[in-house]
């Protein structure tokens, strides 16, 4: 089912990538190229931005579908979207401009890290040099970084209480992802994504690497977290003190609250490729630099999140929502998989 | 056997090795006592992948008898003599109390595991270039993570289950070790096993019923009323 690529293929793309960011004038080739190149780069983020609530939606209703509900439609985070776009925004009086900047970093990062990792293609892409792993994990917290400020900004009394405790599980989560990262620039020798997502399937017995299983298993633990997924938080409760994620948003509305919304589960999409096509195998990206490869990766991709979706489902339908200083315990098992990962990749024998 | 084939083998065991390492810092760590049992038939399931494995690369019959006999006794005979033996009171246990918190001994455990490994690659290099295999460090690591639950824990059950993972351990770095042993002396230690999951779940039983609970940890102080020239008590 899955093909190894040629470790020449991959660097015969990198060197074209090299090239198209030297010499412009070099004939209308190279310019094609390029113009080829940006019309991928918009495509994954336009894939990002419009199927990030899909994939919500889906989550949503699968989660429904189990606890034999009927649940809502899988568009109805478009239709919320919409609304809240066309809802008056109330901005208290006593915030200051970064309550109202937040929601356009919030949005904006997921597609700057959508730009550096492999959302379609398995060759890099403009601006796959631009940054690393590292780098898209720090856009990311960037994002996170302002969403704090701007629920201690308003002085709600939920706002900080959500913003501190967001702030806890990302400061247990952050040495796992350090682990992940380093782990994965021992085996691959980088941690520019497209050149990791290689190494995984190149030959396929490592695929079953202990390194590498132990990685996912880890970095699945990441995504309940980072997401606030069930073990960790519960995405569909309403009730503030319980709350972690959601209350950072509680003083938002209209647009703001839309922006803030849609950046979350894209976010979450990013993530999700970021697990997907780096971590676990590059299956179903476009090899073939033509515009018809990288539009038949889209179903591909999907179908990849999809499966994912219905683990996930799994996952959060047979476990309880942890207490909060349980959080700790749970977050330091992802960080003993990925310290165990990392042992049985150094010390390998 | 092609050499592809050779390194999806030895990858496939290296995998099921480390699954085994990953149970074995969850039975340190793990707070139900269902859950340790559970963690515990699923790294016997991992140590019998990995001796059917190599078993596989290394065209060695014996190694399937092994996984065969890790196979039946660990995963059914075990829990269903614990089942028989032993009140279903301590399967029910949840929160179980520990000697350390949750994180430190993680924290422990790692360090343990990081300290097999220095221990284990040595040794493997010394004997010869066929034993090199993560079997022989995860499989020390799996003897002091079980002797460790055996130092943190609290309860009954997940001591005994501390017992048996030390012995899973000692099997994991044997099977790669020692490929062609005689059949009888796996079965008389599977026995052995055995042997000791029946007396250990008697025994928790009677502590069960003498002192009405199985939280090992809180029986710290004798009891002297026994001296007492009274009738002797009249159990429940």
């Amino acid at each position: 089912m899955c093909v190894a690529l040629a470790p020449g293929q991959a660097r015969a793309g990198l060197a074209s990538t090299r090239a198209s960011f030297g010499c412009i004038d070099e004939g209308s080739t190279l310019t094609q190229a390029m113009a080829g190149r940006i019309v991928f780069n918009l495509l994954q983020v336009l894939v990002v931005m419009g199927f990030a609530p899909l994939a919500a939606g889906v989550l949503a209703r699968l989660k429904e579908i189990v606890q034999s509900k009927r649940g809502p439609s899988v568009f109805q985070p478009y239709r919320d979207l919409w609304k809240f776009f066309h809802k008056d925004e109330v901005v208290s009086e006593d915030s200051s401009w970064i309550f109202r900047f937040t929601p356009y970093i919030v949005f904006v990062t997921p597609i700057f890290v959508a730009l550096l990792i492999p959302v379609l293609t398995s060759y890099p892409l403009f601006f796959a040099f631009m940054g690393d792993m590292l780098g898209g994990g720090f856009v990311l917290a960037l994002g996170g970084f302002f969403a704090t400020l701007a629920a201690v900004d308003t002085a709600n009394p939920y706002g900080p209480i959500g913003a501190s405790r967001t702030r806890m599980v990302g400061f247990l989560a952050e040495p796992v992802f350090m682990i992940v990262f380093f782990t994965v620039s021992f085996v691959a020798g980088s941690t520019i994504p497209y050149i990791v997502q290689q190494k995984w399937v190149t030959p396929l017995a490592n695929f079953f690497a202990p390194s590498h299983v132990l990685l996912m298993l880890a970095f699945v633990m990441l995504i309940l977290a980072e997401g606030g997924r069930i073990p960790v938080d519960n995405p569909t409760g309403h009730f503030e003190l319980a709350m972690i994620d959601e209350s950072k948003s509680l003083e938002y509305s209209g647009r703001g609250f839309a922006l803030i919304k849609w950046g979350g589960q894209m976010k979450f999409f990013v993530l999700l490729c970021i697990f997907l096509n780096v971590l676990v195998m590059p299956w179903g990206l476009a090899r073939e630099q033509t515009l018809l490869a990288v539009l038949l990766a889209i179903p591909l991709v999907l179908f990849k999140i999809f499966c994912f979706l219905l683990v996930l489902v799994v996952v959060e339908s047979s476990l309880a929502k942890l207490r909060l200083f349980r959080i700790v315990e749970f977050l330091g098992a992802a960080f003993i998989t990925s310290v165990a990962a990392m042992i049985a990749q150094v010390f390998s024998p | 056997m092609s050499e592809a084939t050779i390194q999806l083998l030895e990858n496939l065991n290296a995998l099921a090795c480390g699954l085994f390492l990953l149970t074995a810092f969850g039975i340190v760590a793990m707070r139900q006592a269902r859950g340790c049992l559970m963690l515990f038939i699923a790294q016997s399931l991992l140590l019998a992948a990995s001796a059917a494995l190599l078993g596989l690369r290394y065209g060695s019959g014996h190694l399937y008898g092994v996984a065969l006999v890790n196979l039946i006794s660990k995963p059914i005979i075990v829990p269903w003599l614990l089942r028989k033996t032993s009140p279903a009171e301590v399967y029910t246990r949840r929160e179980i109390d520990q000697a350390l918190n949750i994180p430190v001994t993680l924290a422990i455990a790692l360090a343990l595991a990081v300290f097999a490994y220095f221990l284990g690659i040595p040794l493997a290099n010394a004997v010869g270039p066929e034993f090199r295999g993560p079997n022989v460090p995860i499989g020390i690591a799996g003897l002091l993570l079980g002797a460790f639950t055996l130092t943190v824990r609290r309860e009954a059950l997940p001591l005994l289950i501390g017992i048996l993972a030390m012995e899973n351990g000692a099997f994991l770095a044997g099977i790669s070790i020692a490929r062609d042993l005689a059949m009888l002396i796996e079965l008389a230690i599977a026995t052995d096993g055995l042997i000791i999951v029946f007396i250990m779940g008697v025994l928790v039983r009677a502590v069960q019923q003498h002192v009405g609970t199985t939280a090992v940890g809180e029986l710290a102080s004798l009891r002297e009323r026994a001296a007492e020239p009274t009738a002797p008590e009249v159990l429940p």
